[in-house]
This record gives structure tokens, C-alpha cells and sequence, in this order.
């Protein structure tokens, strides 16, 4: 297979807002295409009448009730924080945009 | 040219091609993967958090049944379809309002799908398809500031994070920032009649994005769509789609290629302005959530929701429509929950009057009264009011033994102090006079003690009729009957019909 170019590494470190320099890039398209061919294998395998699954284990409809309960103290939720600034984590501003959510 | 001439004379050339998106915050005691309350908007900076909202390691979510019940519901209320199955996508980005890196979603098996909702525009009724209505899970709150070294940076709020949210998106259905400006509304009206949300766009639990594109107008092929933010009320969602298109349309007919791009609406301002170039679905690399079984919602889990779904607001505006109200006062009640309860409850306590009477009423006198105090009785009338009082005032002013003025003044005090209206009437001593040897007496007296208005109606300023018309009503202390105070003067002062 083999098919990921070095745009395509590249542009997933930056989805990743990984900082890759060129040797990184280069070692990683090899060792991507390597983990692709292995799929390769896989694909080759006749699954047509296998449906597709996310699940490993037969469970479904497992829901919780709508009860809430006692969340942390904020100090004891903020107790990694680098960086606090009163009850808010503190991180550095991010430039270009409000994420992707929403 | 004038802002509406100018969007006149570009959507003569091109048409406008919008799609919603509303982003919903469903009404849960807890948040939709863990026990976390839902925060009340003043709530404190993280204090509702936990190891699963913050994404700590070794966590698993677990899926919240009301949240799940108030998206199948909205999609019953819609006319939409519900997969026989449904699971869980996660949708990947990096940025620091979302904990995990990923947020819970639906991709391709959205809890309800395919319906649509009809809106009233000036137009005449337009229906706009929705695509689906899924479930997600909302991010936390970032606040830009800088530190006391004078970094910027951003301060982080995980209340939020986790919040259910609702995602609705509309097909490309909709024409005008008119049709938009409706459809939010009616979708609001809607998600409070099925009590699934609040749906206060001040509070951010109902978020309304659009996506415009233009297209010359008789081609079919769609043209650059972007998208629109921060649209923080209903009127904001007009004005800022009123403003793209004439922005994309001005760009257009300079030759001057559109981007692909979100913008925000800056409401102080009247524009919009850019935020990011847009990533494109797969930048997200959606997957299948392997942390949640899936979902099977079965034939009996719908039919109950479907039993339990109250009259739906096109339903009841039909319905009113059917005992004879206007279309106008119809929207009115069904867009005003205090008022459309106690329409309801005086015609059940009074079945025989006649329901344009009862709209009158309860849009008028009660409605000053619902204003004027927030206390509200056990069923929803506005202070200590009874709906039978309501009824037997009505009863009274139809029947004609109460004038329409002192019928304000027993509504108003019962409303505040809660006795019967019978008694007030009775204790006021409010006995309408409608007996025209009675009213011709004190119209006689008014004509003699007010000579000047006489003459200037003889004149011909019929202002003048007015004021002596109220006098009159003043002297009966508010109990003449308004209409036969009128004819009076009128004969007396040889005026027929005009004025
Ligand atoms: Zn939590």
C-alpha cells in the first residue's frame, strides 16, 4: 500500500498540533506506510459478510440516570494545573480561532 | 443606495442559499457522560467537574437517558425518522475547550433525521427540512485574557464541558434572513411547548449558526458558503444574514472571489468579520466511539415519548384557529405561555363564552396584570388569579351587566389580591348602565357642563366627541355602557355615524 506522502504526515501533525522537524517527517511517513501495509494484509481478507463493528463486547442501551452528583472541589480539580489564575486553568492563548466544536 | 434597496437589488440577481445550524442545550439535571450537575449560569469557575469531564485517564463515559429521551423527542415533534440503531463518533481537534481532544458526537447515525418544520413568514407558510438532530457533548468555556506578566492567555472554565447539547441542522432550504429569523423562532417556541430545553439564546442554551452562500439566481450549483457565529439573539440572526448577503453579493459583483470561511457577527457593529478559514470534515477523522455500546431504540421506547409529546405550538395555533381567533391573537397565545394557560383555563371554567372574548381578554386586561407581577398560582395564573373569577368577569361584561372599563378594574384587583371577582363587583358596586333614559341623563349634564367641547363638535372637530364621551364615561364612574354613551352624544349633537 504505502500511499501516505509527506504532505499527508505532515498534515496531520499539524491536526495534531505536533512541531515535527524535516527528519521526523521522514522517519514517520516511513513508519506510517509501514503500518499501512500491514492493513494491506488485512484488506485482503474476504469480509463481505461480516457487518462492521466499533464494539468488541455485546452490550448495548446501557444508560445512566439522570441524577446528579457531588463534583470535586475546585482545588482538588485544578491540582495539576501548571497555571492557575484564581478558580481558572490558565494555558497560552491560542491564536487563529475558537477550535472546531460547537 | 438604502440598506434594503441595496439587498433588494441583489436578490433580484441572486439568490440566497442558507442553512441553519442550532446547537441546543438540553435540560438535564446532570451532564451527558457523567454525574456532574449542569451548572447554573453563575456558577462558580470549576466547580462541576469531575475525572470524567476533565478527561483524566482511565475514565469511561456513561450516557445520560433523559438526554437521549429529549433528542428522540424533538426528532418525533420534527416528523423525523429514528434509526432503528444509532452509536457514538468521536470528532478530533486540538484546542483547549475540549478536554479529551475529541468531542462525543454522532456522524453518520444521528438520533433523528429527515424531518422538518413549517413556518409562517410574510410570504405565506414555508417548510424547511431538517437533515438531522443529534446528540454531542458541549465544551468548556475559554475567557481570553492576559496574565499578570502581560502574557496572553486564555483562562479555562470546564463547567461547561460535558453539558448536553443538541445539534439541529436544517437543508439548505432557507431563502432569506426573514425565513431564518422564523424558523429560529418557531424552533424555540417548539423545544420549550416539548419541554426538552429553555432555549434562552441570551444564556448561550440556544446557539444559532448559518451557513450563506449566494447563487445567480435561476443556476443550480451552489456558491461559496460560509458561516456565520455569534449571532446572540433572534434579531441578530436577521441583521447578520441580511448583512452577508449583501457583503457576498457586493463581492461577487466585483469579481472578487469568497472564501470558504467562518465569520462572527459583531451585533455592535452590524457586520461580520473573520474568524478562521474553515476545516474541512475530515480534518475532524471521525471515528466510532469504542468507549459506548450502541443504542437500540425500539418500537416501545418511541411510542411512549410519542404518548407523552403535548399539543405541539402549529397544532394549537390550528386548533384556535378552529374556534374562530385571527390568525394574529392565535400566535400571540400560543408564542406567550402565561397567557395561552390562562386562555385555556378560562375557557375550560367558561365554556360558553365566546372565545375571541376570552383572546381579547386575556391578551389585554389579564396581560397587563400577567406583566405587571411575577408571582404566578399553582397553575400558572398570574398572581392569586382563579380562572372561574376570570370567567365570571367575562361572563358578566358578555352579558352586559359590566362595562368593559370597570371589567379592567375587577381584573387587575383580583389578579393581585386573589378575591372573587363576584365580590368585587359586588363590593364596587360595578352594575353596568346601559339604559338609555339612564345614560341620556348623565350625558345631558356632561353636554351642559362642558359648553366649549359642545360648540367645537358643532364646529366640526369630532376630537372634541371624544373628550365628551369620556367625561361621560368618568361621570358613571367607568359604568355607562361605552356604546350607548356614543349613540347618545351623537343624537344629541345631530352627528350620525362619522367622526
Ligand atoms: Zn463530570
Amino acid at each position: 500500500m504505502g500511499t501516505l506522502s509527506r504532505a499527508d504526515v505532515a498534515h496531520v501533525a499539524h491536526l495534531a498540533r505536533l512541531g515535527l522537524r524535516e527528519e521526523e517527517l521522514a522517519r514517520l511517513e516511513g513508519e506510517l506506510n509501514h503500518i499501512l501495509d500491514q492493513y494491506a494484509i488485512l484488506a485482503r481478507l474476504a469480509t463481505d459478510a461480516i457487518p462492521p463493528t466499533a464494539q468488541t463486547i455485546a452490550l448495548e442501551n446501557i444508560l445512566r440516570e439522570d441524577v446528579a452528583r457531588p463534583s470535586l472541589p475546585v482545588d482538588v480539580a485544578l491540582g495539576n494545573a501548571p497555571d492557575r489564575q484564581g478558580d481558572h486553568l490558565v494555558v497560552p492563548a491560542i491564536l487563529g480561532g475558537d477550535g472546531g466544536g460547537g | 443606495m438604502s440598506a434594503p434597496a441595496a439587498r433588494a437589488a441583489a436578490l433580484e440577481r441572486y439568490e440566497a442559499v442558507i442553512g441553519i445550524e442550532v446547537h441546543c442545550q438540553v435540560r438535564t439535571a446532570s451532564k451527558m457522560f457523567c454525574a456532574c450537575a449542569v451548572p447554573p449560569p453563575d456558577a462558580a469557575p470549576n466547580t462541576h467537574t469531575c475525572p470524567v469531564c476533565l478527561a483524566l485517564p482511565g475514565t469511561l463515559p456513561t450516557i445520560n437517558r433523559a438526554a437521549v429521551e429529549h433528542v428522540l423527542t424533538t426528532g418525533l415533534a420534527i416528523g423525523a425518522s429514528v434509526p432503528p440503531a444509532t452509536r457514538w463518533d468521536r470528532k478530533n481537534y486540538f484546542y483547549p475547550d475540549l478536554p479529551k481532544g475529541y468531542q462525543i458526537s454522532q456522524y453518520d447515525l444521528p438520533l433523528a433525521a429527515n424531518g422538518s418544520l413549517t413556518v409562517e413568514t410574510s410570504e405565506g407558510p414555508v417548510t424547511i427540512g431538517i437533515t438531522r438532530a443529534h446528540l454531542e457533548e458541549d465544551t468548556a468555556k475559554l475567557i481570553h485574557a492576559a496574565a499578570p506578566d502581560g502574557r496572553r492567555v486564555s483562562l479555562v472554565d470546564f463547567n461547561r464541558a460535558g453539558v448536553p447539547l443538541m445539534e439541529i441542522v436544517t437543508e439548505p432550504d432557507v431563502r432569506s434572513a426573514e425565513q431564518a429569523r422564523r424558523y429560529a423562532e418557531e424552533l424555540r417556541l417548539l423545544l420549550r411547548a416539548i419541554d426538552v430545553s429553555d432555549a434562552e439564546m441570551e444564556n448561550g442554551q440556544l446557539r444559532v449558526e448559518a451557513n450563506v452562500s449566494l447563487r445567480p439566481r435561476g443556476t443550480g450549483p451552489f456558491g461559496t458558503r460560509v458561516e456565520v457565529k455569534n449571532m446572540n439573539s433572534i434579531r441578530a440572526v436577521e441583521r447578520a444574514i441580511d448583512f452577508e448577503i449583501e457583503r457576498q453579493a457586493a463581492a461577487l459583483d466585483g469579481g472578487e472571489p469568497l472564501r470558504q470561511e467562518t465569520r462572527g457577527w459583531d451585533d455592535a457593529a452590524g457586520a461580520t468579520y473573520v474568524m478562521r478559514v474553515k476545516e474541512s470534515s475530515d480534518d475532524y477523522r471521525y471515528f466510532p466511539e469504542p468507549d459506548l455500546p450502541p443504542l437500540v431504540i425500539d418500537a416501545a421506547w418511541l411510542a411512549a415519548l410519542r404518548a407523552a409529546l403535548p399539543e405541539l405550538p402549529a397544532a394549537r395555533r390550528a386548533r384556535y384557529r378552529a374556534l374562530g381567533l385571527p390568525a394574529y391573537d392565535a400566535a400571540v397565545l400560543v408564542n406567550d405561555e402565561g397567557m395561552r394557560v390562562a386562555f385555556e383555563a378560562i375557557l375550560a371554567a367558561g365554556p360558553g363564552l365566546p372565545p375571541k372574548e376570552v383572546a381579547n381578554l386575556v391578551t389585554g386586561d389579564y396581560g397587563r396584570a400577567l406583566n405587571e407581577t411575577a408571582e404566578r398560582t399553582a397553575s400558572g395564573l398570574a398572581g392569586r388569579a382563579d380562572a372561574a373569577s376570570l370567567a365570571h368577569v367575562l361572563g358578566e361584561v358578555v352579558a352586559g351587566r359590566l362595562s368593559r372599563a370597570n371589567a379592567k378594574e375587577v381584573v387587575a384587583e383580583h389578579v393581585v389580591g386573589g378575591r372573587p371577582a363576584a365580590a368585587v363587583i359586588a363590593e364596587r358596586g360595578f352594575a353596568q348602565i346601559s339604559d338609555a333614559d339612564a345614560v341620556g341623563r348623565i350625558v345631558d349634564a356632561v353636554l351642559a357642563a362642558n359648553p366649549a367641547a359642545v360648540a367645537d363638535v358643532r364646529a366640526g372637530r369630532s376630537q372634541a366627541l371624544g373628550f365628551l364621551v369620556g367625561q361621560a364615561m368618568k361621570a358613571s364612574r367607568g359604568q355607562a355602557n361605552a356604546a350607548v354613551v356614543q349613540a347618545a352624544v351623537r343624537e344629541r349633537l345631530g352627528r350620525g355615524g362619522d367622526g
